[in-house]
Order: structure tokens, then sequence, then C-alpha cells
């Protein structure tokens, strides 16, 4: 069909790649790779989900026990970015600490992930709701130090948009608390803070983080507008997560060319599918 | 012997000990491992010239499973 066809391709839109700060990444989808029975079932599970970057944790090195196989003989490091994160800090000392450490893990990998991290700085172990002032400081001080920094907030807009302005690569809203399954608990929140951050800088990726239960979550996330969606529970405690693996890929791609796609405005009555005229059956009315 | 706090564990070592040489004698893989003496990332090719005092604390990590 020629280019300029007055009629619109029924084809797919071209779906343009996740772009954060200096990172290109194919797949919409981040996952975790925290919480799986086992190494070779994460492995499966990553695999399954299409994506191509992966969150992960710096820990102590357990030096007593090395038995266990390191979490990086099953991640193939020529397919996956690593995100290393500041899981289980709360307070922004800590935060750069840890970011800084894994920062250099990732260089002496020779993983390109070594210039971003995904900034967590908690304030409540029973919700696990970020501190934000605590974040907004880390924030600062990791951009200061040349971080590409993925920034785990709240659905405030307003912090949304005090982390963008401190220089954060992404911002990252939570649907609902990290780990809960509730999913997008607030959507209209989600929608100001797209608004507010894409309104003179439409490309500005914002990646629903934390909180996804189940694929139709993380659907409604990019028919909402969002970039990109990072989980990791809702897979790896599922029942069988190679299969919700695979869901939630379908479920991304499925959502963003949704979005793409352009739903219909949504009316309080019906409009019929069907011709009115030609009816040669009567109405009640 | 000095010793030294090594994740969070106070450990004896023999003196004039480097990074290397406790890595080693932990049988860890420094290759998907960071080390911190004192609040300061020692880089992986200091491993070798950094060496430890009384004291000192040492903390190695690596990357594990997470969200």
């Amino acid at each position: 069909m020629p280019s300029d066809s007055p009629i619109p391709l029924a084809v797919e839109p071209p779906d343009e790649t996740l772009k954060v700060g200096k990172h290109v990444l194919k797949s919409r989808l981040i996952v975790g790779t925290g919480k799986y029975d086992t190494l070779q079932l994460m492995k499966d599970s990553l695999d399954a989900s299409g994506s191509d970057c992966v969150t992960v944790a710096v820990r102590r090195e357990k030096l007593y026990d090395r038995e266990g196989k390191n979490l990086l003989d099953y991640i193939d490091l020529s397919r996956f970015t690593l995100l290393p994160n500041t899981a289980g800090c709360y307070n922004a000392t800590d935060a750069v600490r840890i970011a800084r450490l894994g920062r250099e893990i990732l260089r002496s990998l020779e993983n390109p992930g070594a210039d971003w991290v995904k900034l967590e700085v908690l304030g409540d172990s029973k919700t696990l709701l970020p501190d934000p002032i605590a974040t907004l400081e880390a924030c600062k001080r990791l951009v200061d130090d040349g971080f590409q920094v993925l920034c785990y907030t709240s659905d405030d807009p307003i912090m949304a948009v005090r982390l963008k302005a401190a220089g954060a690569a992404s911002v990252m809203p939570a649907g609902s608390p990290i780990g809960s399954g509730q999913g997008i608990l607030n959507p209209n929140n989600l929608r100001i803070i797209l608004e507010y951050l894409k309104s003179e800088d439409p490309s500005y990726p914002v990646i629903v983080d934390a909180g996804v239960g189940t694929a139709s979550d993380v659907s409604m996330a990019f028919e909402l507008g969002a970039d990109g969606v990072l989980l990791n529970t809702a897979i790896a405690h599922a029942r069988y997560p190679v299969a919700m693996a695979s869901a939630m890929k379908h479920a991304t791609l499925a959502g963003r060319l949704a979005y793409q796609a352009g739903r219909i405005p949504r009316r309080l009555y019906a409009t019929a599918s069907s011709p009115e005229e030609g009816l040669i059956t009567s109405r009640p009315w | 012997m000095i010793t030294i706090e090594f994740n969070g564990k106070a450990s004896q070592v023999e003196e004039k000990s480097t990074v290397a040489d406790l890595l080693r004698l932990a049988k860890v893989e420094s290759r998907f491992c960071a080390v911190e003496l004192n609040l300061e990332i020692v880089p992986k090719d200091k491993y070798e010239a950094k060496s430890l005092s009384d004291g000192d604390k040492i903390e190695v990590v690596t990357l594990v499973g997470g969200g």
C-alpha cells in the first residue's frame, strides 16, 4: 500500500523502544529477581517475560555458606542490562552508599547498567512506602555523582515533579505498596503524574513500579500512558511463575498497543454496532 | 594477628594481610563483588596493594535477587 494512502493502514503502529537516560530497552517490562523458589525458576521466568532489563539488590557476600551459586550464574549478562537497586535503605546516606557499591560491581562485570540505579529509600518497614524527603535528598546526591536515577516514589504528583526537577532519569510511581498485589489503586494520580511530567517533555519516561498483582494491572498501566512497568512478586509468587511471566509479557504488549491505538471514549449510553437503517422490526418507543 | 570487622563479624587475620589475601581466605569470587574498607570503596586493581589494619571495617557485597 502506498505510504500516502488516505486509508489508515490496518497494521500495528511501530512500538518505539523504552528509553531511560542513555539506556534503550527493547521491552517495556522490567522485572525483579527476588523471591523465587529457585534460581532456575527465576531464569526461566526472566526468559518468559521477554524483558531485557532486570533489577538486582546489593547484599553482603555470604561468607560461611558458599554452597549456593551466585545469582549472576543464572543471568545472561549479554542479554540483560542489570539495574542495581537500593532496596532496604531507610536513609539517603545508605542509599548513596549502596548505589556506589552496586556501580562498582557492575563496572567490573562490564555491564552497561553500571551508570544507573533504581533508587528506593523507604520510610517504614510495614508499608514499604518511600520516605519522600530522604528520597529527594538521595536523588540529588546520586545525580550529582553521575548516576542516572530511576526513582521509586509514591503516586503523589507533586513529589513526582520534584524528583524530575532534581534530575531523575525516570520517575517510578508505585501503583500500590510493594508486593501487595493491589494493582493501580489511584489511576487518577497516575494520570496527573503523566500529564505533569510529559506536558513539555513527552518522551520523559514514567515507569509504574510496585503493586502489580496480575496481567491486567500491567495493561492498565500502559493504557494510562505509562512508559514501562517494573514488577517482581506478581511473577515470583504466582502459582506458575513462568506462565505468569509470559502473561506479563503479553499484557505489556497489549496495554502499550491499546494505548497507541487510542481507546474509545467512555459513554454513559450505548451506541449500536449494527446499522439503524433497514430494520424490519419495530421499536418499543 | 590483627582483628578486623569483616561483614559485621570480628575476624582475625595475619598482620600485613591485604584485601586480596582476605578474599582468597574467604573463598570469595571477586568478579561478582565490591569491597568497602572503612566506608571507602576499594577498586579491584587495589586489592593486592591494600593492606588491612587492626580495627578496620570491611564489607564485601555482591548482587542478590531483589525487586
